[in-house]
């Protein structure tokens, strides 16, 4: 479980979003929705340890994360961001075989056990079929299978994804989506993704983070909704949330 | 396995072309004779072959072998670490601080400093001002890295370096005595022959260090693949790594370039080539690859620059663009 006290992100001396208090508990799929420029990936790389917080703390099952090693990290929390991977002659196997360097030795190879658990990872997601296909031949949808799969190679219990639906085709997104929510229930893992998906995002995550200037409301769907917050944090849009249904309607031309 | 049988064909190229290098040469020496001397027998009436096999022939070969293996280890280095497939020592500005470093030597002491009968004194003056060039320039690049976090803003700072260094060597040229000029140029041009059998230990410690310690980074270097954020989750230290891994393509790229000039393309094409045989992005098969690879062409195109009958030797800078340049194209060209 992820734990945030009072914690303040940005960049230098710019505070992108203060004061954030919330959990993310184990076995739950979160969702952080939010405009962009609110502060969502700061807030992830803050989570994943890649920049300092700026005023409060992150504590991973009690540890703060300031006081933990690179390796200590690794073996805690993986990733899996927006920026695009194309690495001539890497194929999928490969690409997922690299979740394994935080149980590896110092010449990275491969035992017996690691080579059960990429399979395995590869198994989970649904591509086997893809383990020796180059990475660069791989569809959009393929590629974030991929990743999260080297995420799940690297067996850790908490995944971080930053806006892993984007680019992805509308049959592919609702498949990512499902593989999250399995993942989260069925192996017990904290995974907290960020999207512009709204709905896709309200009708399958267990909680919503909403991030906007004013600060983070959190709770389940359900909550939200029944509450007025989601309609609330969406009112700028021209289009009205259908509580019942978590869909937006959009609203008819005068 | 394939990549098994690839690296049994690389050693045995490598052991062939060895030879080759060694029976091969400017002046004609029979096979049998050359037998004979490695064997340790003295030839009464060609006393000179003894010299030549063994003060020549010999450490010409290794010099070579040592120098393909580390600028293709360097350029390997170098282009995962930038994520570019364009990077290589020369790029980094590394081997434009050496050529810096050496342009002061020859230049401004002019007269007293030239490569065809150097004294013993002026070369090690010249392995040093080249250390001493590209080590600063590693220095500078080190220094800088910490504020420096993109690895474009590095490359770019590379060309930068390699700019401001061409423009000072043009001003020490404009300036420098006719002799001087004419010393420079040819060290430009490149030769495996500048080390001696009693230098050669120093050299191949050097070498043979950087390259050990480039081994030490395949882990890494596998990590980095992803880009610096992934390799940092994956439990990568970056700033260690990237440290470690300047340390080493300096020295690398310092001690080639002092004693054997500024060789070309090579650092910048083997990586490539070694991918496209091997088929495989990690490091633990491709930076033995590249070290036999780079070995075996060095060794072709020093057998190359024997080539013209009248016993004169072709600068090795003559013959590495004929086969870096093709490799280079050929990656431009089948880039997606």
């Amino acid at each position: 479980m992820i734990t945030l006290t009072q914690l303040s992100t940005g960049y230098d001396h710019k505070v992108v979003a203060r004061n954030i208090n919330a959990r993310l508990p184990k076995g739950k799929l979160v969702s952080l929705l939010g405009r962009n420029g609110v502060g969502k990936s700061t807030l992830l790389r803050t989570l994943a340890g890649f920049q300092p917080a700026l005023g409060g703390q992150v504590t991973i099952d009690g540890h703060d994360t300031r006081q933990l090693s690179r390796t200590a990290m690794s073996r805690l929390v993986s990733i899996v961001l927006t920026e695009r991977i194309d690495v001539a002659g890497m194929n999928v196997t490969d690409l997922v075989a690299l979740g394994r360097c935080p149980h590896t030795g110092f010449w990275g190879n491969l035992t017996p056990a690691d080579q059960e658990a990429v399979e395995q990872a590869i198994h989970t997601v649904g591509i086997t079929p893809l383990a020796h296909r180059p990475i660069h031949t791989l569809s959009d949808g393929e590629r974030q299978k991929a990743l999260i799969a080297k995420a799940l190679a690297q067996d850790t219990p908490i995944i971080l994804l930053d806006e892993p639906t984007a680019f992805l085709d509308f049959q592919s997104k609702v498949e990512l989506m499902r593989i999250l929510a399995s993942l989260a229930h069925e192996m017990q893992k904290t995974i907290f993704l960020s999207t512009h998906d709204v709905e896709l995002a309200i009708q399958s995550s267990d909680l919503l983070w909403l991030l906007s200037g004013d600060g983070l409301e959190t709770g389940t769907p359900a909550e939200l909704s029944q509450g007025g917050n989601i309609a609330r944090f969406f009112s700028e849009v021209d289009a009205r949330y259908d509580a019942a249904h978590r869909v937006f309607l959009l609203n008819k031309e005068p | 396995m394939k990549r098994k049988g690839i690296f049994l064909l690389l050693i045995l190229a490598l052991a062939m072309l060895a030879a080759a290098n060694i029976v091969w040469g400017s002046v004609s020496i029979p096979a049998s004779a050359i037998w004979q001397i490695l064997r340790g027998k003295e030839l009464a009436d060609h006393p000179a072959w003894h010299f030549i096999v063994w003060e020549n022939r010999i450490p010409q070969m290794v010099t070579a072998l040592l120098c393909g293996a580390a600028l293709s280890t360097c350029g390997l280095l170098l282009q995962t670490a930038f994520r570019n497939p364009l990077a290589g020592p020369s790029i980094l500005g590394i081997d434009a601080g050496a050529n810096l470093g050496v342009a002061i030597v020859m230049l401004c002491m002019g007269s007293g400093v030239s490569v065809g009968g150097m004294a013993v004194g002026g070369f090690m003056l010249v392995i040093v001002a080249a250390m001493a060039g590209a080590l600063g320039i590693m220095a500078l690049l080190l220094v800088l890295s910490r504020w420096l976090h993109s690895a474009v803003m590095l490359l770019i700072t590379g060309v930068i370096i390699s700019h401001l260094t061409s423009a000072v060597i043009s001003l020490l040229n404009y300036s420098a005595t006719e002799e001087g000029v004419h010393s420079f140029v040819m060290w430009g041009m490149g030769t495996f022959s500048g080390v001696s059998a009693d230098r050669l230990p120093l050299f191949g410690g050097l070498c043979g260090t950087g390259l050990a310690l480039s081994l030490l980074l395949v882990k890494p270097l596998n990590a980095l693949l992803l880009g610096d954020r992934y390799a940092a989750s994956l439990g990568i230290r970056i700033q260690a790594t990237r440290n470690l891994l300047l340390c080493c393509t300096g020295l690398l790229t310092a001690t080639t370039t002092a004693f054997c000039g500024p060789i070309s393309f090579l650092g910048l094409a083997v990586p490539h080539l070694a991918r496209m045989t091997m088929r495989t992005s990690n490091h633990r098969t491709l930076m033995p690859a590249c070290m036999l690879t780079g070995a075996c062409l060095t060794l072709l195109c020093n057998l190359l620059c024997t080539l013209p009958s009248d016993g004169t030797l072709l600068p090795i800078n003559v013959i590495t663009p004929l086969i870096g340049a093709p490799v280079i194209l050929y990656v431009i060209l089948h880039r997606k």
